[in-house]
């Protein structure tokens, strides 16, 4: 296969993930968008992977780091999610233009 | 053109049609739902790759427990069911941002890997383990340290402290300086009048030594 393609994937999924960070206002959807970017770091580690096992590399190391990034992800959601849960009982709005106490 | 590239392709118009779609949509649920899609496809990909492993891990920790627990957050937030206005100011800016970084990438793959083929071999999960095991086994060690610090974090993060709740509304505490209508029925000071101090006697009670 073409290394192109996967890059490709990863490169589509890693922009869309910063527009959703940028323009959404939800903060879940913000946390949505997050969990794509990081989805689309484990598809271009998967592929660097491949070329690296192709290279000589004999442990493995893109599908072991994408299985960290995976673990990782796991854990973010939870805590931000939870924040997110904070945020939500305190404001009673999980609108993030409006969570801006922190900002100036 | 082999038939993992046919694959590789259908696989990224799919899912970045569903990333698209979750970035656009004005139902949250439909974003969360369209989030499956997305991640369904990236296993795929790993499939693709020969990361069996990873396919499977993709599809059980992401498709399954993130979606749902994003799904818990949505509901626990009272999204809204319909459709709403979920972006703001800044899209155009955004798009803007996202496009050029997008062309930038694109750019630097094809011009450095654009003639790179992918040995396409299964990785058996045995080896897999094997090597996480050994080599890495610090690093998962100190994975599972994290895994545990996060947990007990968001539990305490999302507990309900004492005396803890939802603020009244932020404008009903902010003193704009007018002075309040008076309407029909109120009692009010006329002008010059000096109301009674807490010092003075009552009107037409003698004094205490009189008594």
């Amino acid at each position: 296969m073409q290394a192109v393609f996967p890059l490709f994937f990863g490169a589509l999924l890693f922009c869309t993930g910063i527009y959703g960070v940028l323009a959404r206002r939800n903060a879940v959807l913000v946390l949505m968008s997050v969990e794509m970017m990081l989805a689309a770091v484990t598809v271009n580690l998967v592929t660097f992977g491949s070329m690296a096992v192709g290279a000589g590399d004999l442990i493995l190391t893109g599908q072991i780091f994408a299985l960290f990034v995976i673990a990782i992800g796991a854990a973010e959601v939870g805590v931000g999610l939870a924040i997110i849960l904070l945020l939500y009982r305190n404001r009673a709005t999980v609108n993030i233009d409006d969570a801006d106490l922190m900002k100036y | 053109m082999e038939m993992a590239d046919i694959f590789m392709l259908l696989i990224a118009v799919i899912a970045g049609g569903a990333a698209l779609f979750v970035v656009t949509s004005a139902n949250v649920v439909h974003s969360a739902l369209a989030l499956v899609v997305v991640l369904v496809g990236v296993a795929a990909t790993f499939l693709l790759l020969g990361a069996e492993f990873l396919a499977w891990t993709q599809v059980l920790v992401y498709a399954g427990a993130v979606i749902v627990l994003i799904l818990f957050g949505l509901m626990l937030t009272r999204a809204p069911v319909g459709p709403v206005r979920e972006d703001n100011d800044n899209q155009r800016l955004a798009f803007g941002v996202s496009f050029a970084l997008f062309a930038f990438l694109m750019v630097l793959i094809v011009t450095s890997l654009g003639d790179t083929t992918l040995l396409l071999t299964v990785t058996p999960t045995v080896g897999l383990a094997e090597f996480l095991y050994v080599e890495w086994a610090f690093p998962l060690l100190a994975m599972g340290f994290l895994l545990t610090v996060a947990l007990v974090g968001a539990v305490i993060i999302a507990r309900q402290e004492e005396g803890e709740g939802p603020l009244p509304d932020d404008e009903a505490y902010i003193d704009h300086s007018e002075v309040a209508p008076v309407r029909a029925g109120d009692s009010y000071a006329e002008p010059g009048f000096d109301p009674p101090r807490t010092t003075d006697r009552p009107t037409g009670v003698p004094a205490r030594s009189d008594v």
